[in-house]
């Protein structure tokens, strides 16, 4: 059983792709190899910068011959369907066999597929892999046609069998043409080298210095870069992804650890952690005493004469460049904000475009104050504090700092409003009101900062709904569904409540205005100026707009409305994308909760109910109901509620109507009758109390008490009876328990 | 004379390294394009000669001007004007990377010494509707040179695909020079009767040019400069191939290309001069790319171009 090893040679390798393509190497070879009745023992796959290679162990030397038996025509059958029949099967009438069966005789044929050597399948297989390799992005070079990630120069393909007897599979793609040779390290190998089987490759490679695994190199990278930091009573931070890249970056790590300029101590961590791996691929190396960043460690890729100190001094001077850009910067924007504060910093942001259709970022922060103050009270915060913090919570997009490391956007912002001695609240809203960012991001929690993170989100989506950008399928570009999913964590984080439609409108009109300053009359945006201030009044925009329209008609002051008018467009068009924009929301909390184990068909009977704008309310109700369904209380009040519908549904079918009108206790004719009057007039004000104090379990514990009554009233009282006079009254009793049930939730969209 | 081993010791020791390293390696030895131009890869040389099927060889220098990057000659690494080493190879030969560490060896920078690697760098040039795949070099971190495989160039796919490389030569000159101020970089060998360093040719130069490309330059002027370079590349383009006076087939792609740089250093003006908002930036930047596309289609339909009657 021999065992394979390919090794495909290349210029470098981008880092990021290496692990992958190792993988899809594996993948690709192996299935194509049992697909082609080769089976084997292990595979592995590596990948260096300038090499992707695996080895396959016990591999199968043939294919296995197969026979395949078929049967044919009768040998009667007419001349040319016996010719047609040993076409298809490739075989002569001599190798035919004649069975007898009952309708006669027939021929049958005997198909043998010959086992095919094992270096016929890899050469077919290898090759088609090369060519259709899923690389990312590929290219070509010189006058050739191939493509591969960069420039493929070799490739070595050899089966090795159990005397250690290797032999290349011959293969040629594009002229290059398969061997056993390869090349160690670009500058400390020794030039090409044959190779007879994999433990050969590894141990000349590493001879030549190469670590073939990429976790291999990883370590050595991370024990040896810890062990140095550590002997210098440091310690190293943590940083994985820059650990893979890196890997991927050499063949021979050798770990150098240097010093960062005294000069430049100062600086914030994260800017000096983030100028050092972004540009310069370098570890942290922090004091664990005072926390502060004081040296680096870089990997290079060579050992030197002078062991590393000509490479050292180079990337220490490199960084000391970068170092004092970034501290070009920090002093920079220090000093502005010291002479004209945050405020002053965020001036240029009427320069700068958020979107051409929705103005300026100083356009957007002056909405995101107006909606962050609107919100302030209803979360506790002081109004003022939370309109300063909003007006500057992105001044640092304006900072020198931030042009340079867009990642250090929110945090340059504390350390500025810090500098400029704001209140923390502030410092800490400029940092906090992106999040959450992501599943690992938490939802901010101080008032300030979840008023402002509030307001940028809804202006972010209200903004985009309001231009009709709305996120289709897998299209998101601006980020719309983490947007939604932010208001719905940072609401649930924070227990908050709040009829989010009202902000909604208030928001969509704030972008309308913004859309139509420029070809509205004035007298049009004076008057949705005024409505925005008056939605919190009337809880929606429609309400808001008749009162003030009525109110300026009263003063013969109302300007034109109709057809074709800005006021008339915004009319129409405001509460149909305020109501899709809260289903937006609806279905973002539907996939949340589904994720926390929220049953569909529940979020479903809960999303139909009043007040389904207060998230917090929602998802009470939700999960009162989810833990409800799955108690014996719940398959009661659940059982008790269908009896009743499916009766009254199937009568109101039936006769067309209603069954809505009160029903009158004095129709009552049995004991069981009359006491489901009883029970419910004793359930509905208890039920009322419960539903007002938001204590969903308890109404539906009533709620459910009421199926003994029901139970014993259908089987003693018959409801479809001839007595017209009778058979209303007890509809509209169905409909009264029905009614009552229908208070918690939509019990009909429950599943089982 | 430059000395042909050991340290260089002047900016135009490493200038003249390369000149005569890559002269040996077959280059056509070009000068200069006589433009202002935003990279070396404007340089007809490399833009219109990667397109086609001719092979084609050549390395210059470049100057190039980045009105943006001006800082009144005092940041030690930014300049508004400097230079870049060109080297285009078409095809690119199998050893491309083995020829340009030989450059490095050639200017004094040892690999024994000296980590040099190849970090991923895909290169995009938007006004160019060029693309390509590559690196940049770095050595002891320090980013040294470009080193792309051209894809397409004007909306072409290249075929065969030219090899580019791109040397930052102050930048590389100061690392292997020990320099760390640009202007204190000797241009020429330091013991020179006339020692000049690179601030007593350039300081001044960097002064007067930051302060008119950010504060002077006629906007308006420059803008209608624009208009018109843009509408005379295409009046240009739009010539029938046929020459009525000689009778001759002769497709006017250079002096098109040339109004095409024109626009494309225009635009680069008025954006330093701040007068360009982010979304007018788009639009402008697709308008140069079509006049490169233009010159790009025409160039193909040139004997260079390798177009057979």
């Amino acid at each position: 059983m021999p065992d394979l090893l390919i090794e495909l040679f290349s210029e470098e390798i981008p880092a990021r792709m290496q692990a992958r393509a190792a993988e899809d190497l594996k993948k690709r070879m192996t299935d194509a190899l049992v697909e082609a009745g080769l089976t084997y023992g292990g595979a592995a796959g590596f990948a260096t910068p300038r090499r992707l290679a695996l080895a396959v162990e016990g591999l199968l030397a043939t294919s296995p011959t197969t026979r395949e038996e078929r049967k044919g025509p009768r040998v009667d059958a007419p001349e040319k369907a016996i010719e047609g029949f040993l076409r298809g099967a490739g075989v002569t009438r001599d190798q035919l066999e004649v069975r007898d069966e009952k309708k006669g005789q027939v021929y049958y044929a005997t198909i043998t597929r010959p086992g095919r050597p094992a270096a016929e399948i890899v050469a077919e297989e290898l090759e088609k892999i090369i060519r259709n390799f899923p690389w990312p992005k590929s290219m070509r070079w010189g006058a050739g046609s191939l493509r591969w990630v960069r420039p493929l120069h070799s490739i070595l393909c050899i089966l090795t069998d159990e005397m250690g007897e290797a032999t290349v599979v011959d293969l040629e793609i594009d002229g290059i043409p398969a061997g056993n040779t390869t090349q160690g390290h670009r500058f400390m190998g020794e030039g090409a080298f044959a190779v007879s089987s994999f433990d050969d490759y590894r141990a000349k490679l590493r001879r030549d210095h190469v670590v073939l695994e990429a976790q291999e190199r990883a370590d050595h990278i991370w024990q040896d870069a810890g062990n140095q930091a550590f002997a210098a009573g440091l310690e190293l931070v943590e940083d994985p992804g820059l650990l893979a890249e890196v890997s991927g970056l050499v063949e021979w790590p050798v770990v150098l650890m240097g010093q960062i300029g005294e000069d430049f101590l100062g600086l914030p961590g994260e800017v000096l952690q983030t100028s050092m791996r972004e540009h310069q691929k370098f570890f942290s190396v922090r004091n664990p005493k005072t926390g502060r960043i004081e040296r680096f460690v870089t990997v290079a890729n060579v050992e030197t004469a002078d062991h590393g100190a000509t490479i050292l001094a180079g990337n220490q001077k490199v960084l000391s460049a970068r170092l004092s850009d970034a501290k070009f910067f920090w002093e920079n924007d220090l000093r502005l904000v010291r002479d004209k504060g945050l405020a002053g910093m965020a001036e240029g942001l009427s320069e700068v475009t958020f979107h051409n259709k929705l103005g300026s970022q100083a356009a957007r922060i002056a909405r995101i104050e107006a909606l962050s103050r609107d919100l302030a009270p209803a979360l506790g915060a002081d109004v003022d504090m939370v309109g300063l913090a909003a007006t500057v919570a992105k001044a640092d997009l304006q900072s020198e700092m931030v042009y340079e490391f867009p990642e250090l956007q929110g945090l340059m912002g504390r350390y500025y409003a810090e500098a400029e001695g704001l209140a923390p609240e502030i410092a800490a809203a400029c940092e906090e009101h992106y999040s959450p960012l992501g599943p690992s991001d938490a939802a901010p929690t101080g008032a300030v900062s979840v008023a402002v993170a509030l307001a940028d989100k809804l202006d972010t989506l209200t903004g985009f709904w309001a231009i009709d950008e709305k996120p289709t399928g897998s299209k998101d570009p601006f980020a719309l569904r983490r947007a939604g999913l932010g208001v719905i964590r940072i609401i649930l984080a924070n227990d908050l409540r709040l009829s989010l439609g009202q902000f909604v409108d208030a928001q969509l009109l704030r972008q309308k205005i913004t859309l139509h300053r420029h070809k509205a009359s004035s007298g049009e945006i004076d008057t949705l100026e005024e409505v925005v201030e008056e939605i919190a009044d009337h809880g929606v925009f429609g309400a808001a707009f008749h009162a003030v329209m009525e109110r300026l008609k009263a003063q013969d002051k109302a300007p034109e409305a109709g057809d074709g008018s800005v006021l008339n467009g915004v009319e129409t068009s405001l509460p149909e994308l305020s109501v899709d924009l809260l289903a937006f929301l609806h279905d973002r909390l539907k996939v949340h909760l589904r994720d926390e184990g929220i049953r569909h068909d529940v979020i479903d009977a809960c999303l139909v109910m009043p007040r389904a704008d207060d998230l917090t309310l929602l998802v009470k109700r939700a999960q009162a109901l989810g833990a409800f369904l799955g108690s014996e209380d719940g398959e009661n009040l659940l059982q008790g509620f269908k009896r009743a519908n499916n009766i009254l549904t199937q009568a109101e079918e039936k006769d067309g109507v209603e069954y809505s009108y009160g029903a009158d206790a004095k129709f009552a004719e049995s004991d069981e009758e009359k006491a489901i009057f009883a029970a419910l007039d004793a359930a509905e004000p208890e039920i009322a109390r419960a539903l007002e104090a938001e204590d969903f379990a308890a109404a539906m514990a009533v709620m459910a008490g009421l199926r003994p009554a029901v139970d014993a009233f259908f089987e003693a009282v018959q409801i479809n009876t001839d007595n017209q006079v009778l058979r209303r009254n007890r509809l509209n009793l169905l409909n009264r328990i029905r009614a009552t049930c229908l208070q918690v939730a939509d019990l009909t969209r429950i599943e089982g | 004379m430059a000395q042909t081993n050991g340290k260089p010791r002047s900016f135009q020791e490493i200038i003249l390294r390369l000149q005569t390293y890559w002269a040996g390696q077959g280059c056509a030895m070009m000068q200069p394009y006589d433009m202002e131009v935003g990279a070396g890869t404007f340089h007809p040389a490399t833009t219109l000669r990667s397109l086609g099927s001719k092979p084609w060889a050549a390395a210059y220098v470049q100057p190039s001007r980045r009105p943006t990057d001006g800082r009144y000659g005092e940041n030690p690494n930014r300049l508004q004007h400097y230079y870049q080493y060109q080297v285009l190879i078409k095809p690119s030969p199998p050893n491309l990377q083995d020829l340009y560490l030989g450059s490095l060896k050639a200017i004094g920078i040892d690999m024994d010494l000296h980590d040099i690697r190849f970090v991923e760098d895909d290169w995009e040039s938007p006004t160019l509707g060029a693309w390509g795949l590559g690196w940049e070099v770095w050595c002891d971190g320090m980013e040294v040179s470009q080193f792309t495989y051209f894809q397409q160039v004007g909306g072409h796919d290249c075929a065969p695909v030219s090899g580019e490389l791109t040397y930052g030569l102050e930048r590389l000159a100061m690392y292997v020079l020990g320099v760390d101020h640009v202007m204190d970089m000797p241009f020429n060998d330091p013991a020179a009767p006339i020692p000049l360093s690179y601030g007593d040719v350039f300081r001044q130069t960097e002064q007067e040019y930051s302060r008119w490309n950010f504060d002077i330059a006629n906007t308006e002027v420059l803008l209608r400069h624009f208009e018109e370079a843009e509408a005379e590349c295409e009046a240009i383009l739009s010539h029938p191939y046929e020459d009525p006076k000689t009778g001759q087939r002769i497709v006017m792609v250079h002096p098109a290309y040339d109004q095409c740089i024109k626009a494309s250093h225009l635009f680069n003006l008025l954006d330093a001069r701040g007068v360009i908002s982010v979304t007018e930036r788009q639009a402008y930047i697709g308008r140069v790319r079509a006049l490169a596309k233009k010159c790009a289609d025409a160039f193909v339909q040139t004997e260079a171009g390798g177009y057979a009657a």
